[in-house]
């Protein structure tokens, strides 16, 4: 059975309910974070799941780790059924399962030092064989992420950001896990230091045959990283191929505006590739678009299909899929794409603000006068 | 989002640098400690039309210096060395009131959070317009029509309305476009964006990237375009200053620059990213340790102790003299001993390959 996925998600929404009200919170609509996600990732292989801010990225992380409860779906490790643990074997399931964050310093406990934040996941899930041989095994984590022993007594806020994100994978791989989560492992790190951990983090892979479920919003880091790429659109998978045909032949319009608009280092290059710029910002998911979510900016678009009918994800290629009703028409060049401004025109502009920290503020929630959803 | 309707008076191409920055140098002091000098020696001009880059790791002194220029250091705990010009005339020790008349009409700048730098309590349309009423003759009628021409001209959608929202009601890329309106109200001869598209998403930084390459091509601003991107330098600037702890190590035109890096620092930084149009599973070459692994410039290349072609002479101890930044061929200039080197023909030689 070695052949199946080792995490298998399917149909997996969460939906954040919005509250609004003076005495009673009432229910005013909900958050589609994550609206209807299938993936599958196999065992010893790396998943890299891109996507703009507030795509649902890290909530989709977060709900296979069960931090966040799935509104509806299923998440499936090495073949069990996540949702149906509770107790001991889920506290089992989640060892196996372990997370890399973002920000270093925000998720190490800045009054433990090295020593004690690497050792207290293997006291307490009872691992290590006693304190000589816990102690051994810190000493041979530290070893493996390439940090000398005498950060041992050294507290978080003494290292530098790659430094930190080295024991925070430290910290990770302690109870040797056999899914690693990283979300945005280098975002907040410098360039140079990102070389280190992404280095760090294949090296890990092969030598404990580690599987990992990579979330980043930058397209060149996953491509690096990942044998396959998903990306996400307004809480969906709208493509999802091995990292090099995705690159090739990027066949999802949001594919290919996010490509042309990561930039390349290089003069040559930026100055003769594609640009498809996109009209507006990222709609609320609270309140997506009808038909194709990406039709509010999709330099293809065609009336009035992409409007109202939802494409479904379909196979294209070998483990190529897409979600697009055009997509062999603009793969084949039959269609043509529409330039930003003739977009935000014939769409009568729709721009509404997205990733508001004040909710009650929001123009968005402001804008939402009738419930989407009733429960 | 044309801003072709600049008066022509506006696009100077003389030639003639509006920006000219020598020697400047930053010192931080705080009682009971260490002073911290930020920048140490910074030297660059900028033409009209032309866009600089600045580039670098987190601290090495790019904002600092942005500040520096614009005079928005504080006065207290801040020294200020060297001499900075804007159109032939000296910021550096200028009386606040000179400084502040200047700012917003003659200069401007954009910064990586634009939440932080609109007032959340005011809307943006009387923001965009206290510019105008207090640096242009106008009556707020015309300054609130023009306004409106603004946040038209940046890409803002149905302005009219959003003149009358709050910072919050914008979403990053909105703000960040209300941001670089207000610095455009008064025609400013130079603009610095620190970090301006840092916060954004790509495909929001493409649409800012373009606004401001529209807005350099049409208006003959200066640009001065602070990042950590190499990708939004290789898009974006004429020229790029590569700076470490505090100093340029390396300046070169756009295409040199990546065609030859010859700084190890410029070449490790290549190396490092991952490129989206490169080799899938080429392995990428980290520079050792972080940006806090350095000696002090008078102690020696303060790259020494992460860089791999290192030797003796790059200590001042052994060489009698600090590493000097130098001509290093037309248009470039160099600060280092070792230097990565190319074959003859610059047919066959590629950043990659030479970096590695
Ligand atoms: N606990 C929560 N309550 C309500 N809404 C939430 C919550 N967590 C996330 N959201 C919303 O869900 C959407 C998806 O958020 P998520 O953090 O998953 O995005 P992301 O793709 O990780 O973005 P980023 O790149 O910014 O990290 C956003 O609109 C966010 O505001
Ligand atoms: N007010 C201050 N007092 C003391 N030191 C300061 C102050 N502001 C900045 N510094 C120091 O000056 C150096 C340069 O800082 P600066 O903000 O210019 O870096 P930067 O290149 O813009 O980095 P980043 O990419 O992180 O924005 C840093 O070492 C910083 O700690
Ligand atoms: S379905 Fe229509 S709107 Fe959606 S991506 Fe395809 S062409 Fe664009
Ligand atoms: S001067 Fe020496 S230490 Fe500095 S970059 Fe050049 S070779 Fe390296
Ligand atoms: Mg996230
Ligand atoms: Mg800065």
């Amino acid at each position: 059975m070695t052949a199946d996925p080792l995490l298998r998600v399917e149909g997996l929404q969460v939906h954040f309910p919005i509250k609004r009200g003076v005495f009673v919170d009432r229910t005013v609509g909900h958050v589609r974070a994550v609206d209807g996600v299938d993936l599958a990732v196999d065992r010893g292989s790396t998943y890299g799941l891109v996507g703009e801010s507030g795509c649902g990225k890290s909530t989709l992380g977060r709900a296979v780790l069960r931090l966040v409860e799935p509104t509806a779906g299923q998440v499936w490790f090495d073949g069990t059924d996540v949702a149906s643990l509770s107790g001991e074997p889920l506290r089992r399931m989640r060892r196996r399962m372990q997370m890399v964050f973002q920000d270093p310093l925000g998720s190490l406990d800045p009054r433990q030092d090295v020593e004690s934040l690497l050792s207290e996941p293997l006291h307490a899930h009872g691992l290590g064989g006693g304190r000589a041989g816990i102690a051994e095994r810190v000493r041979t984590l530290l070893d493996a992420v390439g940090l000398p022993s005498a950060a041992l007594r050294r507290y978080p806020h003494e290292f530098s950001g790659g430094q930190r994100q080295r024991i925070g994978i430290a910290r990770a791989v302690a109870l040797e896990p056999d899914l690693l989560i990283a979300d945005e492992p280098v975002s907040a790190l410098d360039v140079s230091v990102q070389a280190q951990v992404l280095n760090l983090l294949e090296e890990l892979q092969e030598r404990l045959g580690l599987t990992y479920l990579v979330i980043a919003h930058d397209l060149a880091v996953v491509r690096h990283i990942s044998d396959v790429v998903g990306v996400m659109y307004l809480g969906s998978l709208v493509e999802q191929a091995p990292a090099d045909v995705l690159y090739e032949q990027p066949l999802h319009p949001y594919t290919r505006a996010l490509m042309s608009a990561v930039p390349v280092p290089d003069p040559v290059v930026e100055e003769n590739r594609e640009r498809i710029l996109l009209a507006g910002d990222l709609p609320s998911p609270a309140n997506p678009p009808s038909g194709c979510r990406f039709h509010t900016r999709c330099p293809w678009r065609q009336e009035t299909r992409c409007d109202d009918e939802a494409p479904v994800l379909r196979e294209l290629g070998t483990g190529h899929l897409v979600s697009c009703h055009w997509a062999e028409e603009i793969r084949d060049g039959v269609l043509t794409p529409r330039s930003a401004e003739e977009v935000a025109a014939t769409m009568g502009v729709s721009i509404r603000a997205t990733g508001v920290e004040n909710p009650e503020s929001d123009a968005l929630v402001q804008g939402l006068d009738a419930p989407i959803e009733r429960r | 989002m044309i801003i072709e309707d600049l008066p022509p008076d506006a696009a100077d191409r003389s030639g003639r640098p509006v920006l000219e920055v020598d020697e400047l140098t930053v010192t931080f002091r705080r009682r009971g400690e260490q002073p911290t000098r930020a920048v140490d020696g910074v030297s660059f001009a900028v033409a009209p039309g032309e866009t600089v880059g600045l580039v670098g790791e987190s601290g090495c002194g790019k904002s600092v210096t942005s500040l520096a220029v614009m005079g928005l250091l504080p006065r207290r705990g801040v020294e200020v060395g060297g001499s900075v010009r804007l159109d032939g005339q000296e910021l550096v020790g200028a009386p606040d009131r000179t400084l502040r008349g200047l700012r917003g009409a003659d200069m401007a700048m954009v910064f990586q959070d634009p939440l932080s730098s609109l007032n959340p309590t005011v809307p943006i349309g009387t923001q965009v317009t206290e510019v105008l009423l207090e640096h242009r003759e106008l009556s707020r009628k015309d300054a609130t029509a023009q306004a409106t021409d603004l946040l038209d001209r940046v890409g803002i959608p149905d302005p009219a309305r959003r003149l009358k929202e709050y910072p919050h009601q914008l979403s990053g890329g909105m703000r960040q476009r209300a941001l670089i309106a207000m610095a455009l109200a008064c025609r400013p001869r130079l603009l610095i964006a620190d970090e301006p598209t840092t916060a954004l998403d790509v495909t929001i930084q493409a649409q800012i990237l373009e606004l401001l390459r529209e807005l350099v091509v049409d208006s003959g601003t200066a640009l001065v375009m602070i990042t950590h991107d190499l990708g939004v330098v290789a898009g974006l600037c004429d020229r790029v200053h590569v700076m470490y702890s505090g100093r340029i190590i390396e300046s070169a035109d756009r295409h040199e620059l990546f065609a030859r890096p010859r700084q190890p620092y410029t070449g490790g930084l290549l190396a490092s990213v991952p490129r989206l149009d490169g080799v899938r599973g080429a392995p990428l070459h980290p520079i050792r340790g972080s940006a806090r692994d350095v000696i002090p410039w008078a102690e020696g290349c303060a790259f020494a102790p992460r860089c791999d072609h290192a030797q003796d002479d790059c200590l001042t101890e052994v060489a009698g003299s600090t590493v000097p930044l130098e001509y290093d061929g037309p248009g470039r200039e160099l600060r280092c001993r070792h230097p990565l080197e190319y074959p003859r023909s610059p047919a066959g030689a590629t950043a990659a390959g030479a970096a590695r």
